[in-house]
């Protein structure tokens, strides 16, 4: 793999970049593999890559049905946080931020991890306490938080109106080093460094089957033809109640389509990220100056990737309610991606009751902040069959009643 | 130059005169003008600045797809950036300001970056700035920050409003060209309902500007007459300046309408969104043309040949002197006839295509121009402005032939029928390969919840495009070298050349949604309407493949962007959610209420008195009421009527206790849970006949827990005979506090209260002075307490009349914190402070108020589960510091050691914490591992600046543990 820097940028530009080499190669599906991953999301790339990187198993496939990074990976607004309540979610989601600090260096490949801080607003007296609560507990966990007050939530994001009328703003819980990535680095970035540790990523290959020997995973049926696997990982997202069928065994998940526009380009007015619960909406403002903007998730299942208005609407006013200015910017275009959610919006990790095959789904709406750690604690269970990391998401929790749940922390949205 | 005709321009008015700014220089143009052409007649040909290189741009359309003459108009609170110059109609009084430069338009710093653009090719940022590590965030990403975005950002709260308006309609036409028009009226001639959408400030779309005929009409002429047939029928809705934006499921169809963007206005609202359910809709959204990819195709007086021609004919402008067409189709002959007939010059036409009708040639040789057949563009000279063409074979690799001067260069790619509303909601297109364009296919609309299609496309937008033979030519010429495909814009706005997307094909960005991440292409503020489908076309090439296995990127709405102000419509400020007050808020507002927004609701937290700190007055109030008498305004507390046959059956599954054995006139505590077991809401349940019972929830759970009774019923037990309704706002309720409680309320006369006739936890209608009454004997603070209901009309009364008897009891109104601390002393438990969604009753010492007699309520298998068994569970417990000192809430306590993720291991946590006025200390409940085993050890709690706190473990019932005043 020819590396990446601003040497090779001008050593290239002598001959008008024709010499730049794949990202990541194409290559046909072998007979088998040690391991498959279905699913070339962030969340199955970054597996993979941790497979490879932190135990040595590179005969690797990943297998993707449309186009790598194409599903939520490449859908959601970007933002990196870790400031959750409970341990388990605290220990995952700062691993992935603590990941994403060095990750263009890892991986050679500018993601654009930009720690601008993220505040969460307090707009009643409940949140008010739920953020205070955080903050206590997030000092235990090692996740660098801090209540602030609303001068200070001001001076940090000034196109704010913190005076309300309806919701003044009575506080916020300040993660400095969270911030956002760019989205479709991260996928292409853990494509290209899978590719260069001789994994095969295969894209326009559906799995249409799993197949299985007394209980144990053999491999799985695609169009591409049969291929036999020792392991198998399922990270497919808004479809993983389908895969996990095709492997003979149920989820506690429903898929709703979870959407989110931006606004035509400013120049830089917003330096920091905003999330605010009471109201509903979330805004940041992308390297291109684009408002990134994302809200709830629609009331009703489907799988069309697309949403209400309705949603659109609330979210909308929302913003406005907080940003008066954008009122007078434009909506350049809304999308919507299928998130998968748990009974506990919490994400499950975990082995299944097919020997071999282990499950990486239900991030719901906070997905894109957890690929680095989820990748890196997944590929270890998958590995040793064992992670501290993922310990707690085992998919039996929901039998026990062992909910983790972060409602009380992250409002509609994380 | 361009400048303006002497005579014609079928849209201005040289009568009425308008006078604008642009870049604080005062100009002139006419009524009818778009900005775009009033800053043409003005010889203004460059209009801004690309995102990238900052390339000089100019107007390079005529309408909505236009990617760089883009503006910031307006001032103030009436500041816009990014808005179209050439949608933007003329107003007196205009300022506007071209974006993205400094310090000027005509000399900017920026563009610094074009010198370099060699090494800048797509994705460049991905290879590059990765070290030193912290240089992303604080070097290159600020730099690159400042040098993108497009307009600057507004600065003030927006001084318009906005308004939504509903509509349905059978038929709802998009277009107001020709064929829009036609389904109009034949829709109408059928009965149907019809509304009829127009973008633009005027009818007939294109035609009129092509001379064309129609019916045996001049276009203009059956323009008006079929506008006319059509306003006379009142079952045809008619809105110009509206736009189609967005189809989504089941017919629903948004349209934007622009009020007063061409006519400021103070008194109406500046833009109106229309929401819209059609039974049928008919797309006639017209088609835009494209442009060709050759060598210095982004020059400043490089025009689409149809945006000239529009120009000329609706405006009387002329891009330029000497105009020189370039094409591979018949259309833009159009444009040349125009020029000639305007009296401007056209040297040539440069048609790609290798043969050409002879008669064509003929008519346009007898015009004085010169048709070059099989001819491309190898480059366009000039540096801020086009001064000449080279001319090559457009089967070569660009050896020129010849050159011509000229000051503008009208170009025709072919013409892509509008597909996007078809698409939006799932209509699938198919590749004409004859005519080089997507189009609908009508054997796979976008299908509504009967599964049949419910939208169809008419006219250009179906495809029905009258541009003679086309050639596909997608690069100019076709054998270019890389030297000249690095000089071929794709998107203008954004600097994506035809190399760049060679270059993400090679390097495996094959899938066009990689390609367009990649290098950006489609993703400008046009969203790709002029060049996503040369650039596909590109794309297809490189990978040695056809385009429709390309395929196109996804059309999400809108159509063209929507104003954020429109989409939220009337919602804002004080509205923009409903204020929810109970019949005493007024009175609450005189008397000092700090104020607590609870759900939409707004409630006192305390009632300051001159010169009183907030912390003062909830400490008297408490005070006040534990010693004499206080009053609250409970009439927030859900009051959830649940009524029928089955009603007792119902509350047994949804409460956790037993409710069907309740007696009429009786009162119990109540928990409810959900599916899995945790505990949602609770409230006190008032039998009031033999099947009828009142459930009080939460203030924050009425809505949500009259919902999820209605779920139950409608979903999983409709054959049940029971009735809810929610009665929150039909009644005041007032809870009137303290050891004088029954003193004073007898003061007014009426109805027994006395201990005998109605004792704790029993209710009764009655008299209190002149008010029907319901009193219910509960207590939520330990007190004698009287919740006494009345009608919301008799509210304020009713709380007037109390205040005024309790005057000699020294009675004082109390809030929310008052209420939350006298609670907290007596242990009782707050749905939200000691539960968050994760909390079962057991936790909370509440298993007396689990039903060991009934079969099954909600939540009851959820308890049996392993980890809802599991000891280790955290319990509710009493917390007090050992210094006398508050808890800082949401501590937690720990233990020594971390966990295997090196998180501190945790063994409790702080859910409320008060000062106690009635105890003059600190006091908290909180939930503790093994908790109730630990009375009197004491625990660790570190605050967030690291200090720690220390707690004992006590009881949760701080005061009057035997319940004896209460109960009097």
């Amino acid at each position: 793999m020819k590396r990446y820097s601003a040497f090779a940028i001008a050593r290239e530009a002598a001959n008008y970049h024709q010499g730049w080499e794949r990202a990541w190669a194409k290559r046909a599906p072998k007979k088998r593999y040690d391991a498959i991953i279905i699913g070339a999301g962030g969340h199955g790339l970054a597996s993979a890559y941790y497979l490879g990187k932190n135990h040595g198993i590179t005969n690797v496939a990943v297998l993707e049905k449309g186009w790598l990074g194409g599903g939520n990976t490449g859908r959601n607004t970007t933002i990196i946080r870790s400031n959750y309540l409970q341990d388990p979610s605290a220990a995952i989601y700062e691993k992935a931020r603590s990941l994403y600090e060095t990750l263009s260096q890892d991986l050679n490949y500018n993601v654009m991890f930009s720690p601008r801080g993220v505040i969460m607003l307090a707009q009643t007296h409940h949140e008010v306490r739920g953020y205070q609560r955080t903050a206590h507990a997030n000092a235990l966990q090692g996740v660098k938080t801090e209540w602030i007050g609303p001068e200070r939530v001001k001076q940090l994001c000034p196109i704010m109106n913190i005076e309300g009328p309806r919701y003044p703003v009575l506080g916020g819980l300040w993660q400095a080093r969270g911030g956002t990535a760019r989205h479709d680095a991260v996928a292409w970035g853990y494509a290209r460094a899978c590719s260069d540790m001789g994994m095969d990523i295969i894209q326009q290959c559906e799995v249409t089957g799993v197949t299985s020997e007394g209980g144990k995973v053999t491999g799985v049926q695609t169009s591409l033809g049969d291929i036999g696997c020792n392991s198998l990982g399922i990270v497919v997202a808004g479809h993983s109640s389908h895969v996990a069928e095709m492997a003979g065994f149920r989820l506690p998940i429903e898929s709703v389509a979870l959407q989110a526009l931006v606004s035509e380009p400013i120049k830089p007015c917003m330096d920091v990220v905003v999330m605010a619960n009471t109201v509903h909406g979330y805004m940041s403002q992308s390297d291109k100056g684009e408002m990134v903007i994302g809200g709830g998730t629609d009331g009703y299942n489907n799988y069309t990737q697309r949403g209400s208005f309705h949603h659109i609407e609330e979210t909308v006013r929302a913003l406005i309610e907080t940003f008066p200015m954008i009122s007078r910017l434009k909506m350049l275009r809304q999308w919507g991606g299928i998130v998968d959610v748990t009974g506990d919006r919490s994400p499950i990790l975990s082995k299944t009751p097919l020997e071999g095959c282990y499950i990486n789904c239900g991030w719901g709406t906070g997905g894109f902040k957890a690929i680095p750690g989820s990748g890196f604690g997944f590929a270890e269970l998958m590995a040793k069959g064992y992670s501290p990391l993922t310990a707690e998401f085992g998919m039996e929790r929901f039998r026990e009643g062992r909910f983790i749940d972060e409602s009380v922390a992250a409002g509609v949205a994380h | 130059m361009s400048f303006r005709l002497p005579s014609g321009g079928r849209l201005i008015d040289r009568t009425s005169e308008l006078k604008f700014t642009f870049n604080g220089r005062i100009m002139r143009g006419f009524a009818g003008d778009t900005l775009a052409s009033a800053l043409l007649a003005r010889d203004q040909m460059l209009m801004g600045r690309s995102f990238k290189y900052h390339r000089p741009r100019g107007v390079v359309a005529s309408g909505a797809e236009e990617p760089n003459a883009l503006m910031n108009i307006g001032e103030g609170g009436r500041f816009e950036p990014n808005q179209r110059a050439t949608t933007a109609e003329l107003f007196d009084g205009m300022a506007a300001r071209s974006q993205n430069h400094w310090p000027s338009l005509e000399f900017d710093v920026g563009a610094i970056n074009a010198k370099f653009a060699r090494f800048l090719p797509a994705g460049f940022y991905y290879k590059t700035f990765l070290y030193p590590r912290h240089f992303w965030k604080y070097v290159f990403e600020p730099i690159i920050r400042q040098s993108a975005g497009l307009g600057a950002a507004p600065k003030e709260a927006d001084a318009d409003t906005y308004e939504h308006f509903y509509a349905f309609c059978d038929v709802l036409v998009v277009g107001g060209g020709i064929a829009g028009l036609m389904a109009a009226r034949d829709a109408a001639a059928d009965g149907k309902r019809v509304i009829v959408l127009e973008q633009n400030g005027h009818w007939g779309g294109r035609a009129p500007v092509d001379g064309a005929v129609v019916e045996g009409k001049p276009a203009d002429e059956w323009v008006s007459v079929t506008l006319q047939a059509l306003e006379a029928n009142d079952n045809v809705t008619l809105r110009d300046r509206c736009m189609g934006a967005g189809v989504y499921d089941h017919g629903y169809v948004l349209g934007y309408e622009r009020i007063t963007d061409h006519a400021p206005a103070n008194d109406v609202p500046r833009h109106r969104l229309w929401r819209i359910r059609a039974g049928h809709v008919v797309t006639a959204t017209g088609a835009l043309e494209r442009p060709l990819s050759f060598a210095g195709n982004d020059l400043p007086g490089v025009m689409l040949a149809s945006a000239v021609r529009d120009y000329v004919v609706n405006h009387a402008v002329a891009p330029g002197k000497r105009t020189v067409v370039v094409t591979n189709n018949d259309d833009a002959y159009r444009t040349a006839e125009v020029m000639v007939n305007a009296g401007l010059s056209v040297p040539a036409i440069i048609d790609a295509r290798p043969s050409v009708d002879e008669a064509l040639i003929s008519k346009f040789s007898d015009l004085g121009v010169e048709v070059k057949v099989a001819s491309a563009i190898a480059k366009v000279k000039g540096k801020d402005r086009v001064t000449g063409v080279a001319i090559c074979a457009q089967d070569s690799n660009g050896s020129v032939s010849t050159t011509i001067e000229c000051d503008a260069v009208a170009m025709s790619g072919g013409w892509s029928p509008v597909v996007h509303l078809w698409s939006h909601c799932g209509g699938k297109l198919t590749w004409d390969e004859d005519q080089a364009m997507f189009r609908p296919d009508p054997n796979r609309p976008p299908t509504n919840q009967t599964g049949e299609g419910f939208v169809s496309v008419v006219g250009w937008a179906n495809g029905e495009i009258d541009q003679g033979d086309i050639a596909p030519v997608w690069i100019m010429p076709q054998g270019a070298s890389i030297e000249t495909r690095n000089k071929m814009w794709l998107d203008f706005q954004n600097d994506v050349k035809v190399s760049d997307v060679q270059l993400a094909a090679q390097e495996g960005f094959e899938s066009v949604e990689h390609a367009k991440r990649y290098t950006t292409l489609g993703m400008a503020t046009d969203q790709g309407k002029l060049s996503n489908i040369n650039g596909l076309a590109v794309l297809a090439d490189a990978l040695d493949t056809g385009i429709p296995q390309v395929g196109t990127t996804t059309f999400r709405p809108p159509y063209t962007p929507i104003s954020m102000g429109a989409i939220a419509g009337e919602a804002r400020g004080e509205i923009f959610q409903p204020l929810r007050r109970t019949p005493m808020h007024a009175w609450h507002e005189k008397n000092g209420a700090h104020w607590e927004p609870v759900g939409h609701w707004r409630r006192p937290y305390c009632f300051q008195q001159p010169g009183e700190s907030v912390e003062d007055a909830v400490n008297r109030e408490i005070t006040n009421t534990r010693t004499s008498l206080g009053l609250l305004d409970a009439s927030t507390l859900g009051k959830i009527v649940v009524k029928g046959p089955d009603a007792g059956k119902f509350l047994d599954m949804l409460y956790t206790n037993m409710m069907s054995n309740l007696k009429p006139g009786k009162c119990r505590y109540g928990l409810m849970c959900s599916e899995n077991g945790f505990l949602m809401d609770d409230g006190v349940v008032a039998r009031i006949d033999e099947d009828t019972w009142l459930c009080h929830t939460t203030t924050g759970g009425a809505d949500r827990i009259h919902a999820w009774m209605e779920d139950w019923l409608q979903c999983e037990w409709w054959d049940w005979k029971v009735w809810t309704l929610n009665l929150t706002e039909q009644f005041a309720q007032v809870a009137v506090v303290g050891p004088n409680a029954r003193t004073m309320l007898e003061t007014l006369g009426g109805m027994d209260l006395s201990a005998q006739a109605l004792p704790f936890m029993g209710w009764a209608d009655g008299k209190i002075g002149d008010f029907n009454v319901r009193v219910y004997r509960i207590s939520f603070s330990g007190e004698l307490s009287y919740e006494i209901s009345v009608p919301a009309s008799e509210g304020l009364a009713f709380w007037e009349a109390l205040m005024e008897a309790g005057e000699p009891f020294g009675i004082t109104p109390y809030g929310t914190e008052a209420l939350h601390v006298m609670r907290a002393e007596k242990g009782f438990i707050m749905i939200g402070d000691e539960t968050d969604g994760t909390v079962i009753p057991q936790d909370l010492g509440l298993n007396w108020a689990l039903s060991k007699k009934k079969e099954d309520f909600l939540g009851n298998r959820a308890h049996s589960r392993s980890h809802m068994a599991d000891p280790t569970r955290w319990k509710l417990v009493g917390l007090e510091t050992v210094d006398g000192s508050v808890l800082p809430d949401g501590a937690y306590a720990v233990a020594d050691g971390h966990n295997e993720n090196g998180q501190r291991n945790m063994i409790g946590r702080v859910t409320s914490t008060y000062y106690s006025p009635t105890l003059d200390r600190g006091i908290a409940m909180g939930l503790v591992l093994h908790g109730p085993d630990r009375m009197g050890e004491v625990l660790a709690f570190p605050r967030v600046d690291g200090t720690v706190a220390y707690a004992r473990i006590v009881s949760p019932v701080f005061y009057d543990p035997e319940g004896e005043k209460q109960n009097v």
